[in-house]
């Protein structure tokens, strides 16, 4: 069986949407892996909202401070420049939308941009965190995620049936088959990853996929 | 005026059955553990917590501790369960056991600052096509809309400061400051758990993050060691 892109490739797709100066606020999990990932020419700033700013690459035994970690409790390094605030402040910047580039995971993505991300069907409770607020505030919204679930059924659908995280959000989605930007006339196919025709593509994706004129392999 | 306690038993005394407490930290990060064992030993009832996460990443030293022993009527959070682990919180408010009010993350923290900046109520554009915002008030504001979110206060609130000085005047240690800022000025009693207590005069006033005039009560901490896989 064909297999699409791995996690880290994935976000590694993701990190390429970096631009020179942006503020960029990785979610916990698969998102958090595109920090390994941006390129040596883009100088990014990592938001987290835990209150810091500037942070770097993931630390190991020997450089732990347990009171320096990301959003998902993995402790990190800081880059120069860094600086500290404090919750009420960290989250004023995001609805305030000073940050730049939001990765999220997700569990579904509508045709119109609709994200739901923080409750699984099956499960009665769940965890909202910032996913409403970044979702809300960040200028540009980048979704990272398996094209299907387990089973195969499609992520990116006309209408989501998931608890909704916000309305009308997303702007680009990155799974392991492809590259789909979020317009105002649907979905746009633009990338697909190496050894998938576009019709595989449609077959897993709920909505119809506009095809880009310039559709071309996942550029990494 | 002394403000420093010589331990947390002695500074949680006062506390009574149906207190609203506030406790500080992100994940593992800011959380006054040395406070909350001491709630635990004290066995007060019917609290209501208000705290981001419902512990579970150190449920020996969390506020899971609070809730195993059924002190703990209802959490107010933003990340209440997390996806790795099935806390004693989950379990139990799966069996209807404990009450959750869940509210989105800068929706928590803007509610607590408003509460210690007597504000009693403000609206904000998170939540809205949500669940989370269903029956609360809304109003158009330049033609988008917004939800009313009202001010959270309490009886008293665990923070976790890096150092204070012996009039409670607080500096926090990187990721660890969180909501613990904001908590300190929403509690009628705000006690802070710290790394080191220093004189009066030996923190630049400049970095000062907390001043004084919301600290009631300084507890040294005792020492977690917490473990990364």
């Amino acid at each position: 069986m064909k297999s699409g892109l791995t996690r880290e490739l994935i976000t590694m797709r993701a990190a390429r949407e970096f631009k020179d100066g942006d503020y960029v606020n990785l979610g916990i999990g698969l998102p958090t892996l595109a920090s390994s990932f941006v390129p040596d020419n883009v100088s990014i700033t990592l938001h987290c909202e835990n209150g810091m700013i500037g942070y770097g690459r993931i630390a190991y035994e020997g450089e732990i401070d347990p009171e320096l970690v990301n959003a998902g409790s993995q402790p990190v390094l800081l880059k120069p420049g860094a600086s500290f605030c404090d919750s009420a402040a960290i989250f004023a910047m995001i609805r305030g939308g000073r940050v730049n580039v939001a990765v999220l995971g997700a569990f579904q993505v509508s045709e119109k941009g609709d994200l739901a991300n923080w409750r699984r069907l099956d499960k009665r409770i769940g965890s909202v965190g910032g996913s409403m607020d970044l979702a809300y505030g960040s200028k540009k919204v980048i979704v990272v995620m398996e094209h299907t679930t387990r089973d195969g059924q499609p992520r990116i659908v006309k209408k989501c049936t998931y608890p909704l995280t916000e309305k009308r959000c997303v702007d680009l989605i990155i799974t392991g088959l492809a590259v789909i930007e979020v317009t105002s006339k649907g979905l746009l196919l633009k990338e697909i990853a190496p050894g998938f025709t576009p019709e595989e593509v449609q077959k897993v994706t709920e909505p119809k996929l506009i095809i880009a004129p310039d559709l071309h392999e996942i550029e990494l | 005026m002394n403000k420093i306690f010589p331990n947390a038993e002695l500074a949680v005394t006062d506390i009574t059955d149906g207190a609203v407490i506030m406790v500080g930290g992100f994940g593992v990060t800011g959380v006054p553990f040395t406070l909350i064992k001491a709630l635990a030993r004290r066995g007060t009832k019917n609290l209501t917590i208000i705290s981001n996460s419902a512990g579970g990443k150190l449920p020996d030293i969390d506020i899971s501790l609070l809730i195993k022993n059924r002190q703990v009527k209802k959490v107010i959070a933003s990340y209440p369960v997390y996806s790795d682990t099935i806390s004693v919180f989950e379990k139990m408010y799966l069996k209807g056991d404990i009450e959750l009010e869940m509210i989105p993350q800068g929706t928590f923290a803007e509610r607590i600052r408003a509460g210690g900046a007597g504000i009693p109520a403000f609206y904000t554009p998170t939540g809205i096509g949500t669940a989370l915002v269903d029956g609360k008030e809304k109003r158009i504001f330049n033609g988008n809309k917004y939800v009313l979110e009202l001010a959270l206060e309490a009886d008293f609130a665990f923070i976790k400061a890096h150092k204070a000085d012996k009039m409670g005047n607080l500096i926090y240690h990187r990721a660890a400051r969180n909501f613990n800022p904001n908590m300190a000025t929403a509690a009628k009693t705000t006690i802070a758990e710290v790394d080191e207590v220093v004189e009066t005069g030996e923190i630049d006033p400049e970095i000062i993050v907390t001043p004084a005039i919301y600290v009631q009560r300084v507890v040294k901490g005792e020492k977690y060691e917490i473990r990364f896989d």
